[in-house]
C-alpha cells in the first residue's frame, strides 16, 4: 500500500455510492411506489453487509497475508454504523413522527424492533471509540474488548431481518449462514490457540496424510 | 529545479507541474472510475423492472358513478378518494406464487399464459359447473368498483378494480340449503408460477369467505383494472377482492370455488395462526403480533395516516360481525 490515505478515499467515495443513488432516485421519484419502505430496507442492508464486510476483513487478512486490508477495517465498521444510523433514522422519522415515546413503546412491543434497536445499542459505543486518540487512552487490550460486541451487533442485526420477514426466510437464512461461517472462523481460531494439543493433532493428522 | 539525476539530460524529466498534475489526474479517475463500477453493480443488484402492459379494454364496461352523499346510503362501490396510479398498482404486489419482493412480481409475471383457463364451481351446489374463463366472465358485465385497499403489512391504495359481485356466481350455481362457506383455490402450476417450487407457503393457496360474506355486494370477483384486463402481477385472469378485509383474503388467479359446511383452511392462517384469523377484517384495534394496525401508508403518501375499522366500510358490512368478538376472530 504506497498511499493509504488516497487507498482510505477511494472506500470512502464508494462506500458512499449506494447513499448517492438512494438521493437520486429519491429526487428523481424512483424509488418506486412505497419510496419510504425502499430506503428503510435498503438502508438496512447495506448495514448488514457493511457489518460482514468489517468482520471479513481479518479473515481475509490473515488467510492471504494481505495485511493492508486492515487499514480499511475501522472505515468500513464506521460505514456500517452510519448506514445503520441513517436506517433508525427513517424509522424515527417517517414511522414514528420522532416520537421517542412511540418509538419506546414500539421497542417493548415488538421483538424484531427490539433486536434492531440492541444492535445499534452496540453499535454506537464501537463507533464513538474509534479515533486513535480514544483507543491510545483506553490501551488496546480494553479496545478490543469493547470492539469484540460487534459479533452482538450482527448477530442482532440478522436477527432483526429475521424476525421481519413474513414467510419467505430465505434471504436472512442466507445472511445468517454468512455470519456463521465469519464467527465460526474465529471460534475455529480461537479454539486451536487455546488448545494447542488441539492443533498438535491437526498437525500429526496433517503429516500423517502426507 | 536543480537535475537530481546526472545520467539524465534536463529536458527529459517531468516538471513537477505536470507530474503532480497527472499524479492528481490519475487519483481522480481511480475515484471516479471505482464509483462508477459500484454504481452500476449496485444498480445491477438492486433494479426492479418496469413492465408495461398490453392488456385490452374490457367488454360491456360500466363506469362507476358518484357515491351517495346521503347518510346510510352510500353503497361502498366507490370512493372520492385519489386513485393509485396503474404503474404503482402494477408493480407492488404481493403475489407469492411470482415473488416475494413486491417490486418484483411484475416481472416476474410478465408473459404469465391466462388462456384456456378454467374455474370450476363446485361442492354443495345443485348447478356445479367447470367454466371457460370467458363463460364465467359473462355471467354478469363488468362494473367498476373503487375501493380502499389495506394490506396487513401496513400499506393502503385505492384501486379502480372491475368486476361483478361473488354473489352473482352464487346465485347462478345455487348454493344448497346445508352450504355455510365459500373456498377459492389458486392455480398449482411451478411451470407458470415458478416461486410454487419453492418451499414458501402450503400450495396451491387457498382461501375462504363464510356465505354471508361471500353474499355481500362489496365482495367481488374482479377481472379488470382501470377498465383494462386484469394485468398477471394483480391475479389475472379473475380474482376475488373484499375491501374490508386485509389484502390477503383477495386471493388471485382461482381457478376452484366450492362451497362447503366447514370452514375451510386458509393458506396465512395455515402458515401463522398466530398472526392470520380466518376473518382477517381490517381493524384498527386488533395489531398483528408483530406490528401495529392503527395506522397506514397510503401508497403515494409520505405521512401515515389512522387505519378505519372494516377499512370504513364499517356501514356496509359490521351488521355481518354483530355479536362476535373481533379480538378472538382477527
Amino acid at each position: 500500500m504506497k498511499d493509504p490515505q488516497f487507498a482510505k478515499l477511494v472506500v470512502f467515495v464508494n462506500s458512499l455510492v449506494p447513499l448517492a443513488l438512494l438521493f437520486l432516485d429519491a429526487k428523481n421519484d424512483r424509488l418506486g411506489p412505497n419510496p419510504i419502505e425502499y430506503a428503510i430496507r435498503e438502508t438496512g442492508t447495506l448495514a448488514l453487509i457493511f457489518l460482514f464486510l468489517t468482520l471479513t476483513i481479518t479473515p481475509v487478512r490473515k488467510l492471504t497475508g494481505w495485511n493492508w486490508l486492515s487499514h480499511f477495517r475501522r472505515e468500513i465498521g464506521l460505514f456500517a454504523f452510519f448506514y445503520g444510523l441513517v436506517h433508525f433514522s427513517i424509522y424515527f422519522g417517517f414511522y414514528q413522527s420522532f416520537n421517542v415515546k412511540k418509538v419506546i413503546a414500539d421497542t417493548i412491543a415488538r421483538r424484531f424492533i427490539l433486536a434492531g434497536m440492541g444492535a445499534m445499542t452496540i453499535l454506537t459505543p464501537l463507533a464513538l471509540t474509534s479515533t486513535n486518540s480514544i483507543i491510545k487512552r483506553m490501551g488496546a487490550a480494553r479496545w478490543k474488548k469493547l470492539h469484540s460486541y460487534i459479533y452482538y451487533a450482527a448477530g442482532l442485526g440478522v436477527l432483526h431481518y429475521y424476525l421481519l420477514v413474513k414467510a419467505d426466510e430465505t434471504k436472512p437464512e442466507i445472511y445468517a449462514a454468512v455470519l456463521a461461517v465469519l464467527l465460526g472462523y474465529r471460534l475455529v481460531v480461537h479454539l486451536l490457540r487455546k488448545k494447542p494439543a488441539a492443533s498438535m493433532v491437526i498437525k500429526t493428522l496433517n503429516a500423517s496424510n502426507n | 529545479m536543480p537535475n537530481p539525476n546526472p545520467n539524465l539530460p534536463d529536458r527529459d524529466i517531468t516538471d513537477e507541474k505536470h507530474y503532480v498534475n497527472r499524479r492528481f489526474f490519475m487519483k481522480a479517475a481511480i475515484l471516479s472510475g471505482t464509483a462508477a463500477v459500484t454504481g452500476l453493480a449496485y444498480r445491477e443488484l438492486t433494479y426492479s423492472k418496469t413492465i408495461e402492459t398490453s392488456s385490452r379494454p374490457l367488454a360491456n364496461f360500466v363506469p362507476a358513478t358518484q357515491p351517495s352523499t346521503q347518510p346510510g346510503k352510500d353503497n361502498g362501490f366507490t370512493t372520492t378518494e385519489a386513485k393509485n396510479s396503474y404503474q404503482d398498482i402494477t408493480h407492488y404486489n404481493n403475489f407469492y406464487e411470482f415473488s416475494t419482493d413486491k417490486a418484483s412480481v411484475a416481472d416476474a409475471a410478465d408473459g404469465f399464459v391466462t388462456t384456456p383457463w378454467t374455474v370450476s364451481v363446485e361442492g354443495l351446489v345443485r348447478k356445479p359447473r367447470k367454466f371457460d374463463l370467458d363463460d364465467i366472465l359473462k355471467i354478469s358485465p363488468p362494473q367498476e368498483r373503487v375501493y380502499r385497499m389495506r394490506c396487513v403489512e401496513g400499506w393502503s391504495m385505492v384501486i379502480p378494480w372491475a368486476g361483478y359481485p361473488l354473489a352473482d356466481l352464487l346465485n347462478a350455481v345455487q348454493p344448497l340449503g346445508s352450504a355455510k362457506y365459500v373456498a377459492f383455490q389458486t392455480l398449482l402450476d411451478p411451470k407458470r408460477m415458478p416461486n410454487q417450487s419453492a418451499n414458501i407457503l402450503n400450495w396451491p393457496y387457498v382461501e375462504g369467505l363464510r356465505m354471508d360474506e361471500a353474499m355481500h355486494p362489496l365482495a367481488i370477483l374482479a377481472s379488470g383494472l382501470y377498465g383494462k384486463q386484469l394485468p398477471p402481477q394483480d391475479g389475472a385472469p379473475i380474482r376475488l377482492v373484499t375491501p374490508w378485509k386485509y389484502g390477503f383474503k383477495g386471493i388471485k388467479s382461482i381457478v376452484k370455488i366450492s362451497v362447503t359446511e366447514d370452514q375451510p383452511p386458509t393458506t396465512w392462517n395455515l402458515a401463522a395462526p398466530d398472526e392470520y384469523g380466518f376473518y382477517a377484517n381490517v381493524n384498527p384495534n386488533v395489531d398483528h403480533p408483530r406490528w401495529s394496525q392503527a395506522t397506514e401508508l397510503r401508497i403515494g403518501d409520505l405521512e401515515r395516516r389512522p387505519t378505519l375499522m372494516f377499512n370504513g366500510y364499517a356501514d356496509q358490512v359490521a351488521s355481518l360481525y354483530t355479536g362476535m368478538d373481533l379480538r378472538a376472530n382477527y
